[in-house]
């Protein structure tokens, strides 16, 4: 049950509950079957059952503010891989979403950011002292690095997503622990704010953090709420002359938290339901100043990594909360809390591939240099993959961090999955290049004064904070689900009135029947969208596509609302997601290249096929697991060592040798 | 002094960049590598801006001359704190060739037409190593010049100008207007800020030819030909002084 709870309230998956029902019988929609009634019923009350409303803690307001979006058909290209169809608007062309002057001003940004982390900023030093260094930490105010996304009528620089993201980029090829202390200010810390604050809430607190006066942080984790971040004990109660709130409570890990001057808080607040007068905890944000009294913090936490950046405990002891510090509506806390996530992950993509970026040059440089058994080890074919490999995963994530960024700025307001992709992947890839890196590097690398170590220890959170990736990919799989499910319905309700949507089910038919036919495809295509050059690639990417809508169908008729209690299979869903996404970004950004005859383009057309031969293959495996009888065997014989496992305290068997 | 100070700023290929020569020897790879401000350039802007900051001066104009891309270079003085800019365009082949005297005439005709009181410039450009712009700039306004400075200092209508030379320093006052070249122990360049970047975008850049400064830059010299500097030989190790002394002898050093 414990995913039901998470698809219900938490934080991370709480964008499923934002999405209401989607009427898209029109749609044209890749399915399993012919129809039978009661599948169809079946997979419509899966799609419900994602959909439930949470018990405890309301987002009614999120629901209804959403509303508007969701009701149009989606442009989102994830979304719509679930449903077996391909949405173009978004992935193609790759987004340029920087106007000329936007470009101009980066380019001037772009130098002295570089200069600064190459000269100024000393990592090794800020992890050694635990904290960023005074000099640098002056540095980085006067440099306006605090503020990148504040207005510049409110004293900031005004960066749209793209241009924030090409800066944290170099912020994190050179120290992700000044990374984090940036990220925790301005990408969580006060965006919230910047998202949701009004007029008067704007002028009060941005002019301050923009210079770095005042630090921020975001305050949701706590003891027992972590992933499930609906469960918050923290509450603040309204005063019966309404004029504040009194706010108690305690969170943890919040980075930042010994430093901050403003918090963006995540509290509980009793509110009566209008409709049946029932009073239901609802959790409101909002902005709490140090000044107010009341808030104290622990010591620096010791950490793995990133530990120039400050994580402490934050305190909360009957903190007198001024009415007018409410960010959004009160009760609507939990929608803030998710755009303030959802509108930060490309970043944390952004900065992990300038990390791949640096840490490439570093294994590069040692593999052309270095001398054995008579060659430069970089001839060898075992160096080779890995270098290969790695320059591969770090244009996937820049790829992905760019084309968010540029659907954002672009005004695109469904890119949830798209933006949990990107945070899952960034993540995962630049563990992986890392520790390749290491292994290239060999004893060299294992060195502490090579500079590497210290990497692989800031990037282990990544996996971790802002949604873990086994969190995100079920929010991923639900999400994708809750969509697939919707359309069903539509479908369910066309055959009700048969004669009324005649062409919705004559569509459908065609398409089921034409996939009943062996080797006919849905008629999908990505022909004339990529570039010539790159046509295999797409129809390697269009067949993935075809056959995991087709899977996705499958599984909802077969499981039915107990889908998201089949994490086995979410998980397998979501990383088939992921690696369809990664597929399209390359072939986008790569046919963007081939057109515009770019002197890499032949390489990242290279770049662009080996990608998509090895996730077709990873797709069309993780498929044939789904499908197969096997994989009920294999899901259940996890489950039970697990059991096991955590029953005996530890491993089962006994010692081979008996003692 | 209430004057103006006119400082030049020299687009050059970035100094960690490493420098490729083209396959037909006529020059420098400069397509796609990074450019930014000659490191000598930066010290007389901030030489300027600090003048300025202490009220010595009233205004910073910083001239560049080259394409249109010299107007990132003025934009980053323009960002340390100069006050506004003059872009003289120069492309094509007339800027292939540009070199000292062209650019010495240039500044001598904007110095007059801008009335300034200073001429600020680094004592040279880490692409072609010249260390001539400022001396026939002075030549040229028949101004006096203060060449290799590691520290100026105004006192009334005169500059006094610490001059790093062979061997030692020398102390040099000089009348204004005049010509100051910067070393590189002057100062230490500021980094241009992100918020001074963006207040830049505000300041004015004035675009002129050097024709409309009635100024020739016609080139006397042909370059021939550029080559990589000379590989260095591979040496050997010696294992006695004995060796050693022998080797030097063979080799007719000694």
């Amino acid at each position: 049950m414990l995913l039901r709870k998470v698809s219900q309230s938490s934080a991370l998956c709480g964008a499923i509950l934002r999405i209401p029902p989607m009427l898209s019988g029109g749609q044209r929609q890749a399915g399993a079957v012919v129809a039978v009634q009661n599948a169809r019923q079946y997979a419509s009350q899966a799609a419900e059952a994602v959909l439930e409303k949470p018990a405890a803690v309301g987002t009614d307001a999120a629901t209804t503010a959403d509303k508007k979006t969701a009701a149009a058909e989606s442009k989102s290209f994830a979304v719509n891989i679930f449903k077996g169809q391909i949405a173009t608007p978004q992935v193609f062309p790759f987004p340029s979403a920087l106007s000329e002057e936007q470009e101009q001003f980066l380019r001037e940004l772009v130098g002295p950011v570089s200069k600064f982390f190459e000269e100024v900023n000393d990592p090794a030093k800020n992890d050694t002292l635990e904290k960023v260094e005074d000099q640098t930490m002056e540095g980085l105010k006067e440099m306006g690095a605090f503020g990148l996304q504040v207005p510049a009528d409110l004293g900031g620089l005004g960066l749209s997503n793209t241009q924030y993201a090409r800066l944290v980029e170099i912020v994190g090829g050179h120290d992700l622990g000044v990374g984090i202390t940036l990220g925790a200010h301005q990408s969580i810390g006060f965006k919230g704010i910047l998202l949701f604050g009004n007029k008067a809430q704007k002028e009060k607190y941005l002019p301050k953090l923009a210079t770095g006066e005042h630090i921020a942080a975001f305050c949701l984790t706590e003891p027992a709420s972590g992933s499930d971040a609906a469960s918050i004990k923290t509450t603040a109660v309204q005063s019966s002359c309404g004029k504040y709130f009194t706010l108690n409570g305690s969170k943890i890990w919040i980075s930042n938290g010994g430093l901050a001057e403003i918090f963006t808080v995540f509290a509980k607040t009793p509110m009566k339901d209008p409709r049946t007068g029932e009073i239901k905890d609802k959790i409101t944000a909002f902005v709490v100043e140090r000044s107010f009294g009341g808030v104290t913090h622990g010591p620096p936490e010791k950490k793995m990594g990133i530990k120039a950046s400050n994580t402490a405990e934050v305190y909360f002891d009957n903190v007198r909360v001024p009415a007018e510090c409410v960010l959004g509506e009160v009760g609507g806390g939990f929608k803030v809390a998710m755009n303030i996530l959802n509108n930060g992950r490309f970043g944390m993509a952004a900065a992990l591939s300038g990390t791949m970026k640096s840490v490439i040059a570093k294994a590069v440089d040692h593999a052309a240099n270095r001398t054995q058994f008579g060659s430069k080890i970089h001839t060898y074919g075992a160096i080779q993959e890995k270098i290969a490999r790695m320059t591969m995963l770090q244009y996937v994530t820049e790829s992905m961090a760019y084309m968010i960024s540029g659907n954002m700025d672009s005004g695109a307001t469904e890119f949830q999955i798209e933006a949990a992709i990107s945070k899952i992947f960034a993540s995962e890839a630049a563990w992986a290049v890392t520790d390749e890196c290491i292994q290239v590097t060999g004893g060299m690398g294992f060195m502490k004064d090579t500079g590497l170590e210290r990497v692989m220890r800031d990037l282990r959170i990544f996996r971790i904070f802002e949604g873990t990736n086994d969190i995100l990919r079920l929010f991923v799989a639900l999400n994708g689900f809750q969509n697939a499910g919707n359309q069903l319905k539509g479908l369910q309700k066309a055959l009700k009135n048969p004669l009324g949507n005649a062409g919705v089910l004559a569509g459908e038919l065609t398409k089921r029947a034409k996939r009943l036919k062996a080797g006919l495809g849905t008629g999908l295509t990505l022909q004339g969208t990529v570039h010539p050059d790159l046509a295999q690639s797409g129809e390697l990417t269009v067949k993935a596509i075809e056959q995991f809508g087709a899977v996705i169908e499958e599984q909802l008729i077969k499981h039915g609302k107990k889908i998201i209690d089949e994490q086995f299979v979410l998980k397998r869903v979501a990383d088939c997601a992921i690696d369809l996404y990664a597929m399209v970004v390359v072939l986008s950004r790569a046919s963007r290249s081939l057109s515009q005859g770019h002197a890499s383009a032949q390489h990242e057309k290279m770049l662009c096929e080996t990608w998509c031969m090895e996730a077709y293959e990873r797709v069309m495996s993780d498929i044939k697991t789904l499908r197969s009888s096997d994989s009920r065997k294999l899901f259940k014989n996890l489950r039970a060592i697990s059991t096991a496992t955590v029953e005996n305290g530890g491993v089962v068997a006994p010692h081979p040798l008996g003692f | 002094m209430s004057g103006r100070v006119l400082v030049g700023v020299k687009r050059v290929i970035d100094y960690a960049v490493k420098i490729r020569v083209k396959p037909d020897n006529s020059g420098v790879v400069t397509d796609g590598v990074k450019h930014s401000m000659n490191p000598f350039c930066e010290i007389a802007v901030e030489e300027a801006v600090k003048l300025k900051e202490k009220k010595l001066i009233k205004e910073v104009v910083a001239v560049s001359c080259g394409p249109q891309q010299a107007q990132e270079t003025i934009r980053t003085a323009l960002a340390m704190g100069a006050d506004r800019g003059i872009h003289v365009e120069v492309s094509g082949k007339d800027y292939d060739a540009l070199g000292p005297l062209q650019v010495s005439k240039i500044l001598a005709a904007l110095a007059k037409k801008e009335e300034a009181q200073l001429i600020i410039l680094g004592k040279q450009a880490i692409d072609d190593d010249c260390n001539q712009t400022g001396q026939m700039t002075a030549a040229l306004l028949d101004w006096p010049q203060g060449t290799f400075a590691s520290e100026v200092s105004l006192e009334g209508d005169k500059v006094k100008v610490l001059r790093e030379i062979d061997g030692g320093l020398e102390t040099i006052k000089i009348n204004t207007p005049a010509v100051v070249t910067a070393d590189l122990r002057l100062n230490t360049p500021r980094y241009a800020t992100l918020p001074n970047i963006m207040k830049a975008k505000k300041k004015k850049i004035v675009n002129v030819k050097p024709a409309d400064l009635g100024v020739d830059v016609t080139s006397r010299l042909e370059i021939l030909r550029v080559d990589d500097p000379p590989q260095r030989q591979a040496g050997v190790k010696v294992e006695t002084v004995e060796d050693l002394v022998g080797k030097l002898k063979e080799a007719g050093r000694i």
